[in-house]
């Protein structure tokens, strides 16, 4: 968040440009790593998408996608994120905020990273026992009789670690906001609402749109949470995965869950393009 | 065999990975010179000590899918082991039928791969091709319609489709009708989603038959479970001792093997079980040698264990974990049954119904175009 680094890059002119011939090969592990675990998976994904029990290519997996119940996951994983990622982000970013206008090196917010550091790990099946016994239909505290709603009683529950991982990925953005510019804005005759519209918020937004990404796709990757929440109903796409994996009843379908996985791609191809238009604008003023 | 929750997305990170494992030998055959990959019953190896001396050789099993509450397995492969020397390396406990398939092939050619299955009869009957033909001594005592001709699976342990529940909290249950009224509220869960969990879709196919309905179709068992949603009674989470223990699933559709107050971790006093008079389900799974296995003489062995009628056997074993094993009306008659743990099954009455493969299919499809409408 903070100003490029123009004095390092004055400091040695000379080097521009003449690297060592071999300093690629220092990305070597990297680019091995994802090209295992991230680009491979993706492919094979791809390509046994279209593929028929027997081998072969086929359309058919693509085509099986347009109905009922697999748009009806598709949707409710789109609500689920953006309720999720959007109340998440706000409250987050809020929260985020409190702590970084506290004492830096107070006990609060040093309660609050390691705590949210906790929470934002939280998830899964304990996550979703915790509030079934709590709250749930017999719940010891009370029965909340928006806990088996979908989207909404699902998305607050995600919102028990979404928020925790806004305050995580935010607060470094926070904290680069310099008391001076906010100085220089009221000396100048500049309000608050001035100062939050022309300074702080033009400079938080590409990191809070960021932040919010994450939350998204973090949402519509979790699996275990909401599978022990609700076992009955593929409200959502991972869950419509499992059950193309593992039904034992006859209605397994490898090749219908890569066509699954292949929709969840597309979904956040999508996500990451506007992402990206809306930081390019965003972040205009940067250049 | 049964659902679990586990992420389908770790499975196919783990595809690509099994190809790096490939290279690991199969330590299969050559023991004495016979191939056991082959054999369709000890007799034509050489007889029992010959296939016990092979299976010592090998000294591991590999088995799959197998709980080890469930159908009282932990005993059976601790007895296994106690008995022949044989290290078990029980993988992936929770897995469903269709996960145990999909390792076998997956791991096929290597020594991580699941020497014997126990899976539905959809599983079955769909994956014949992955097995090898065997037929153990005992043989002639399996009544003929709980096994392939062919000698591809065979049924191995079943029971009744059962309501278990905590009487202390609801009296005495006799009816699935029951179960609609209003101190049942968020109260009646499955042992899984009907169409991904052999027992669960069982479990709604009762209520299709207390209902009036035939086999042939399970549409008033969907309808049963309508009614049960719309009177705020149907828990949909899934009934697991765990859910049972913390008292969220008080009432649960599932085998009665499964339900038994020791599995469920209840006090027998108060976790009670019925089979209903005018809906008696029953249903099996089966036992299958993997074609490929890396252990073939062990695997073998295995069925042997399990199909013995010995006091100590596999089959007196299934029946104190609550089972009925597929040898119990032969052991009956001749005498070598536990007497006292076949007497501690729950009362069965009326002419029991056993889903044929076709009506599993109809149900199957039938469940997943209307399940998830008639639930939410």
């Amino acid at each position: 968040m903070t100003a490029a680094p123009v004095t390092e890059a004055g400091a040695q002119p000379a080097r521009a440009g003449r690297r060592p011939p071999l300093a690629w090969a220092g990305t070597l592990p990297f680019l091995a790593y994802t090209g295992v675990f991230l680009l491979l998976p993706t492919g094979i994904v791809i390509w046994k998408a279209f593929q028929g029990p027997a081998g072969g290519v086929t359309l058919a997996n693509i085509t099986a996608l347009n109905t009922g119940p697999v748009r009806s996951a598709f949707t409710g994983s789109l609500e689920l994120c953006l309720i999720s990622s959007l109340i998440g982000a706000t409250l987050g970013a809020i929260l985020a905020y409190a702590v970084a206008s506290g004492n830096p090196d107070g006990l609060i917010r040093r309660l609050y990273l390691a705590g949210s550091g906790v929470l934002a790990q939280f998830g899964g099946v304990t996550l979703a026992f915790a509030f079934l016994a709590t709250i749930g239909p017999v719940g010891f505290l009370l029965h909340a009789s928006w806990y088996s709603n979908f989207p909404w009683g699902i998305g607050l529950i995600y919102c028990y670690f979404q928020i925790p991982l806004m305050v995580l990925v935010f607060l470094p953005a926070i904290d680069g906001l310099k008391i001076q510019w906010r100085e220089a804005a009221e000396s100048l005759g500049g309000s608050t609402w001035h100062y939050w519209r022309y300074v702080a918020g033009p400079l938080l937004t590409p990191a809070f749109t960021g932040a919010a990404l994450l939350l998204f796709a973090n949402a519509l990757s979790a699996y275990a949470t909401i599978q022990a929440w609700e076992d009955q109903i593929n409200y959502v796409v991972p869950q419509s995965i499992s059950g193309a994996l593992i039904s034992e009843v006859g209605l397994a379908n490898a090749h219908q869950a890569d066509a699954l996985a292949l929709g969840m791609i597309v979904m956040v191809v999508i996500v990451m393009t506007g992402y990206f238009l809306l930081q390019r604008r965003a972040a205009r003023w940067q250049r | 065999m049964r659902t679990p929750y586990r992420l389908g997305l770790a499975g196919l990170t783990a595809l690509t990975l099994v190809a790096a494992a490939g290279c690991t030998a199969k330590s299969s055959s050559s023991s004495g010179g016979y191939d056991w990959s082959k054999a369709t019953s000890a007799a034509s190896g050489g007889g029992m000590s010959a296939l016990v001396a092979a299976a010592k050789k090998e000294g591991t099993l590999n088995v799959i899918a197998l709980p080890a509450n469930w159908a009282n397995y932990g005993s059976i492969i601790k007895d296994f082991t106690a008995k022949y020397g044989i290290k078990v390396n029980s993988i992936a406990p929770s897995d469903s039928s269709a996960q145990e398939v999909t390792q076998i092939q997956q791991k096929k050619g290597t020594s991580l791969a699941a020497d014997v299955l126990d899976v539905g009869g959809s599983v079955a009957t769909a994956s014949t091709p992955l097995f090898a033909p065997y037929e153990v001594a005992t043989w002639s005592s399996i009544p003929a319609g709980l096994k392939d001709p062919s000698g591809l699976f065979v049924g191995d342990y079943g029971g009744y489709m059962s309501v278990g529940y905590n009487s202390a909290k609801f009296g005495t249950i006799t009816s699935l009708n029951q179960l609609l009224g209003s101190k049942f509220k968020n109260s009646v869960a499955l042992n899984g989603n009907p169409t991904q969990a052999n027992a669960a879709l069982n479990g709604v196919m009762m209520a299709s038959l207390a209902e009036g309905g035939a086999a042939g179709s399970i549409s008033a068992g969907v309808n049963f479970f309508h009614k049960l949603k719309v009177a705020g009674n149907f828990n949909t989470t899934q009934a697991t001792p765990a859910t049972i223990k913390a008292g969220t699933t008080p009432v649960v559709f599932n085998w009665d093997y499964l339900n038994t107050a020791a599995v469920v971790g209840q006090p027998a006093s108060t976790w009670k079980v019925f089979v209903p008079a005018n809906a008696t389900l029953g249903g099996f799974y089966y036992q299958a040698v993997n074609k490929d296995a890396p252990h073939p003489a062990a695997a073998r062995l295995w069925e042997e264990f399990l199909f013995s009628q010995d006091a100590t056997g596999g089959q007196n074993l299934w029946l104190v974990g609550g089972a009925r094993p597929a040898e119990q009306s032969t052991m009956t008659s001749n005498g070598t049954i536990n007497k006292s743990a076949a007497a501690s099954l729950p009362p069965v009455t009326g002419t029991p119904t056993f889903l044929t493969q076709a009506q599993a299919t109809a149900a199957a499809t039938f469940l997943a175009a209307n399940w998830p409408k008639a639930i939410s």
